[in-house]
């Protein structure tokens, strides 16, 4: 059997480098925020070219969040970043190229998910956590349990925060109310996967009550392996053909879903039963 | 040897069928993105309220209308504040409606709520017209919520009685109110109507009152809604309503769709390949999952869109996991020699406790964020909450047919000497 177990420091080593730069990255600039976080500006507009052909000229001028066409004939163009000046010089641009152009309206837009919806989610998954905490204490008959699975899902998610905050500096990918639902399915996802793990460390210790909690994290390591990959596999490869063969819109959205994954199916043998190891070697 | 055919499987597969016919008769919501929908202006009259308080009034009738639109977040509707110079407007788009009444309908009455103290003599107690109200300066827009409950004390104990809850602002001017008005009345008015005409009892200072009047508990939730759909701070005109397309492509949606294809063709044949027969009764199991969750969007219904479409296809790889959780059980206790009946049986029994534990959990948190009972320091609508609710329907699907299904197929189908 393979002792996974004697390379903890370099786990811990590992998730500590990427959690330092991601994080980092998240202090000095933050995640890029999209339209849905912000706002930003609404255009409707006649003119009279075919859409495939009037989104690569806008996006010279400016972002396309979304861009409609109306029952009435009309454009619908919605931007985080269109402002008067750049409104002016889009409409110049758009009739030099396709020939009239009428402005219908120009409105500043809010946001759809309001500082309140975030607010309130936050409060939530806190709840949720201390849920998390109580019931693994309960069935596991020891707190620590909780609190090593909490300390994965959160690994997890600053993982994917860290991730899209270097990939809106590098390539200026802004986060959306997809990011928010990807979270979400990656926090509850890898408590799942991380349960499944204790479930066999809790059987193995009825069975082997002569073994050290270090022999039994192992040994449940070892024999959950095969499933863990084997699981995640089914998962990744349903993420790569979305991402691969898939949508534009989707892209960002499931790209952070296969960094959870990978992040969520490592994190269960490779952080939390060390650190369980870790906590319970003290003790 | 031929088994007969238990009544187990006789159950999956009626669910089955029906599940395939509700797909069949039934047509699915699609979203905005898919399909469009109705694009409507409202724009508000902000004459009476302060300058500095008009973005959080305007706000605020934003999140109403979300509430009335979409209120378990599943209808996928975009609701955005415009302003364009000084008006406030507010841009609501509703996926596959066409129809602008039935819009307007959806919206709800857009009428405005103020309560108002009686300044007539007193001796006009007799009849409510001889009554002349004054207005207080409390409206729908320091309401926060009305609802139903029943009197705890008192010679009222066990009716229905309606609770007000008032904003900060709100409950300031109603502990005045209150204070000034001991045993008289205080009007609420919807649009210029008389609603009600309660006494005050005594002065109310915490921002929470109830409306006690022998009322029928169809009365007392019929006044409730009233003056919840009232409670928009200012009044509310649609200017302009037209029909737009789908925000994504033909090509786009395609795209994902075939992509979606190649992804279950691919679990399907790492499930054989890795684990055989049962390896194809679990991908019977994820086609029964697919029919019954496509069939539970279109009952409800759940408005489908393209991230909705991602999040079903990964759904189907997190519904196999309780099957590779039993397989691998199975495989060890067949190492361990046991014989296949014994080991099956042990395989499902030790794999549950993981698989009920993950669940569990998943199910908590999938709760608490759909918020069933309306707390509201919780979301009480939107996005989150429409994500949350599919989440739940996936976990209790994938439990029965990952469970139940994928059990009672192999215990019909497998002998053992095939693996």
């Amino acid at each position: 059997m393979i002792n996974w177990l004697k390379y903890k420091f370099i786990y811990f080593g590992l998730s500590l480098a990427l959690l330092l730069t991601g994080g980092y990255s998240l202090i000095t600039s933050g995640l890029r925020l999209g339209l849905d976080f912000t706002g930003g500006s609404l255009l409707e507009f006649k003119v009279n070219a075919p859409i495939n052909e009037l989104i690569p000229v806008i996006e010279t001028e400016t972002d396309v969040a979304s861009l409609q066409v109306s029952s009435d004939g009309s454009y619908i163009l919605r931007s985080s970043s269109l402002d008067s000046a750049k409104n002016m010089v889009l409409q110049e641009k758009l009739k030099n190229q396709f020939g009239q152009v009428e402005e219908i309206r120009f409105a500043t837009i809010g946001p759809i998910l309001g500082q309140e919806l975030i607010k309130k989610t936050l409060s939530g998954l806190v709840l949720a956590v201390v849920f998390i905490l109580l019931y693994l204490a309960y069935r596991f008959r020891d707190k620590t349990f909780g609190i090593c699975a909490v300390l994965a899902m959160l690994h997890d998610s600053l993982i994917i925060l860290g991730a899209f905050s270097l990939l809106g500096v590098y390539l200026g990918v802004e986060i959306d109310a997809l990011f928010v639902t990807a979270v979400l399915t990656i926090l509850s996802f890898s408590v799942h996967d991380t349960i499944v793990l204790y479930d066999r460390i809790r059987e193995n210790r009825r069975l082997r009550p002569q073994d050290s909690f270090a022999v039994l994290a192992n040994r449940s390591i070892s024999e959950t392996m095969t499933r863990s990959i084997n699981n995640s596999l089914t998962i990744i490869f349903m993420l790569l053909s979305l991402f691969i063969l898939g949508g534009e819109t989707t892209h960002w959205f499931v790209f952070a879903l296969l960094i959870g994954t990978i992040s969520g199916t490592y994190s269960s043998p490779f952080t939390a039963v060390p650190l369980l190891v870790l906590f319970k070697g003290k003790a | 040897m031929k088994k007969k055919w238990s009544a187990k499987l006789v159950l999956i597969i009626f669910i089955a069928l029906a599940a395939l016919a509700v797909n069949w008769v039934k047509p699915l919501k699609m979203g905005l993105d898919l399909q469009g929908g109705t694009h409507l202006v409202l724009d508000t009259d902000m004459g009476q309220i302060d300058p500095a308080d008009r973005a959080d009034a305007l706000n605020s009738v934003k999140e109403i209308i979300s509430r009335r639109v979409d209120l378990y977040g599943v209808a996928e509707p975009v609701i955005q504040t415009a302003k364009v110079g000084d008006s406030n407007r507010l841009i609501v788009e509703l996926p596959g409606i066409t129809d602008v009444d039935q819009a307007i309908n959806l919206i709800g009455q857009t009428a405005q709520l103020d309560f108002r103290t009686d300044i007539g003599s007193e001796s006009a107690a007799a009849s409510p017209s001889a009554y002349v109200f004054a207005s207080t300066g409390l409206t729908g827009k320091d309401l926060k919520k009305a609802g139903v409950s029943f009197a705890q004390s008192g010679n009222q104990a066990g009716k229905p009685v309606v609770d007000l809850e008032f904003t900060g602002d709100g409950a300031k001017k109603f502990a005045a109110i209150t204070q000034a008005n001991v045993g008289k009345p205080l009007a609420i008015f919807l649009d210029e109507q008389l609603v009600i005409n309660p006494i005050v009892n005594e002065p109310i200072l915490d921002g929470h009152g109830v409306i006690s009047g022998n009322f029928t508990s169809e009365q007392a939730s019929i006044l409730s809604i009233q003056l919840n759909a009232g409670a928009l701070p200012v009044p509310v005109s649609i200017i302009s309503q037209t029909n737009i397309s789908a925000t994504l492509g033909v090509a786009s949606i395609n795209q994902s769709v075939r992509a979606g294809l190649v992804g279950l063709v691919l679990v399907s044949a790492f499930m054989i390949i890795v684990y055989n027969w049962p390896g194809l009764i679990a991908v019977l199991g994820l086609i029964i999952y697919g029919l019954i969750t496509l069939a539970l969007y279109r009952l409800i219904p759940i408005t489908l869109t393209l991230p909705g479409i991602a999040g079903l296809i990964l759904s189907v790889g997190m519904a196999v996991d309780a099957n590779i959780l039993i397989f691998e059980r199975l495989k060890e206790e067949r190492r361990a020699d046991r014989p296949f009946r014994l080991a099956l049986e042990l395989a499902f029994g030790r794999a549950w406790d993981a698989i009920k534990d993950a669940n569990v959990t998943t199910i908590v948190v999938a709760l608490i964020l759909i918020n069933p009972l309306n707390w509201q320091w919780l979301n009480t609508s939107g996005l989150v909450r429409g994500f949350a609710l599919t989440l739940l329907l996936g976990v209790l699907t994938s439990l029965f047919t990952g469970i139940f299904v994928t059990r009672t197929l192999m215990r019909q189908f497998l002998k053992g000497d095939h693996d």
